[in-house]
């Protein structure tokens, strides 16, 4: 089912991870850049893209990290996991980054690179440009 | 989710910006849990004290919202970057020491028992069965609803702020009957506690918001611990339930393959420069226990061991601080293993400890190496 947690309306490219990401442990607060060397977009930048990963994972902290890439402006525009979590949900909601939900078809659907337009107030949620 | 007309005010900013924030944190945490409404809780504990973990934004953020925030529900705290009573042996820089004392000050302004600790099931009482609490740290939420007969959603570090402003969280699936989508069968024998450790990261891996766990034998405290604290570190489950689970409910084994597996992935180095114990931080009986095992023995090596400042105080009156002083171990009390800036990659490369949650920690944000071994091999291969 698709659920909107963060409202707005946003147009990116997609950058996918077929990780789940730590956004404590993993993620540099002041590059937007993952530091994990076992990750799936290890040494990538977050910055500007649409993030599409399957959810986010370990200490709730990381919704801090969230704020402080979005105040950093290393942030993604908007967010899309195939599973809610806590941690993303509210560091998304308190920097004001959109972030959906969307069933596994849709989530497959989605690959690096893409050109969508998000917009939450339209049915479809995802539009593909 | 329905809002009383009350929540409705506030969440519309009727009730001022700070109270408009913590709803709409709720009211985000609420729609991603399929909470379908708020419900009071009894006691909140708060993550995101750490310096090193919350940065310039999260200081700056708690500094403005305790102009005017103040806690409405009994609330603890999470460990901070270091001990004030010997932050001065230690090589941090003044900005690091400010930022922190800032963030001590801001919880304390917003009416915050100052407990500093991850373990508040082990030095707080523990209200009656089936109690509602908004516990964010994750070892502590997974103890809290796996052995201790509370109930708590994992909450971030936001959402739990907003039920201690608020008194409330959102009625999500821990708080009901929740489904396991998976049963572990622990097949590991004669384990330790960093084989529980082990078993928690694979469950935290394989669960979604509770896995059924089979096969386990009587477990002590620092086992339970050790269990909590790995599956808070992999994944998005906070609760154990014990026993096989439905028929039909997926069955995954533990056995030595997974745990090789586990250990490959945090192991890194063979040899520590430093010993570390205490991630979750020990409680009175491990304390307890090491004062013991150490007697007429002492550390070839430097040996940081975190605990509360309750305990520390306790540690004190019995004694046992002397003891472990002169077996060579370095007492920390407010802060911990877990994300510590006492550990720094230009003076240690390898950090020896029993801790799964301290070792992914210290491998992927302190960038240290780590060897991972039980506290029997510890004191076995690095004391005389």
């Amino acid at each position: 089912m698709n659920k909107v947690l963060v409202a707005g309306k946003v147009s990116g490219t997609v950058l996918k991870s077929k990780d789940s990401i730590n956004f404590l442990g993993t993620v540099d607060k002041k590059t937007g850049i993952i530091s994990d060397k076992n990750h799936d977009l290890y040494d990538k930048s977050l910055k500007n893209s649409i993030l599409v990963f399957p959810s986010g994972v370990g200490s709730s902290v990381g919704a801090y990290t969230i704020y402080s890439i979005k105040s950093n402006n290393v942030a993604p525009i908007a967010m899309v996991c195939q599973k809610a979590d806590l941690t993303v949900a509210t560091g998304c909601a308190l920097a004001n980054i959109p972030l959906i939900v969307i069933s596994n078809k849709e989530f497959f659907s989605l690959k690096d690179g893409m050109k969508i337009l998000l917009d939450t107030e339209n049915s479809n949620l995802i539009l593909h440009q | 989710m329905e809002l009383t007309r009350e929540e409705e005010s506030a969440l519309k900013g009727e009730h001022g910006e700070t109270m408009q924030m913590a709803y709409r944190i709720l009211v985000a945490t609420g729609e991603a849990t399929d909470a379908e409404k708020l419900i009071p809780i009894e006691w909140t504990h708060l993550s995101g004290v750490n310096y090193n973990t919350i940065g310039d934004a999260g200081e700056e953020f708690l500094s403005n919202v305790s102009k005017d925030a103040r806690v409405k529900v009994k609330t603890t705290l999470n460990p901070m970057g270091f001990d004030i009573d010997n932050v001065s042996d230690y090589d941090l820089d003044e900005n690091f020491v400010s930022k922190q004392l800032s963030i001590k000050n801001s919880y304390e302004t917003m009416g915050v028992i100052p407990s500093f600790s991850c373990i508040p099931y082990e030095i707080f009482d523990i209200p009656k069965n089936e109690t509602q609490v908004a516990f964010a740290e994750s070892n502590a939420a997974i103890h809290a609803n796996s052995y201790d007969n509370l109930k708590t959603n994992k909450e971030s570090a936001f959402s739990a702020l907003a039920s201690a402003l608020t008194g409330k969280s959102p009625n999500s699936s821990l708080r009901k009957e929740d489904t396991p989508n998976i049963t572990i069968n622990m097949k590991i024998k004669n384990p330790n506690e960093l084989s529980y450790g082990m078993l928690g990261f694979f469950a935290g891996k394989v669960g979604n918001t509770s896995v059924n766990i089979s096969g386990l034998s009587n477990m002590d405290n620092r086992q339970q611990k050790a269990m909590c604290g790995g599956m808070g570190t992999s994944g998005t489950c906070a609760k154990f339930i014990f026993g096989d689970g439905d028929s039909d409910c997926e069955k995954i084994d533990f056995d030595e393959k997974e745990l090789q597996n586990v250990h490959d992935e945090l192991n890194t180095a063979e040899n520590g420069d430093i010993i570390t114990l205490g991630s979750p931080q020990l409680g009175l009986e491990e304390v307890t226990e090491l004062t013991q095992k150490l007697k007429g023995r002492s550390f070839k090596k430097r040996c940081m061991v975190f605990t509360p400042r309750t305990v520390k105080v306790q540690m004190q009156k019995l004694g046992y601080t002397n003891e472990l002083e002169r077996a060579g171990c370095e007492i920390l009390s407010d802060c911990c293993t877990c994300l510590t800036p006492l550990i720094n990659k230009d003076n240690v490369d390898v950090v020896t400890t029993n801790s799964i949650k301290g070792a992914f920690y210290l491998k992927n944000s302190n960038g240290v190496g780590v060897n991972l071994k039980s506290l029997s091999q510890i004191i076995k291969d690095e004391t005389k």
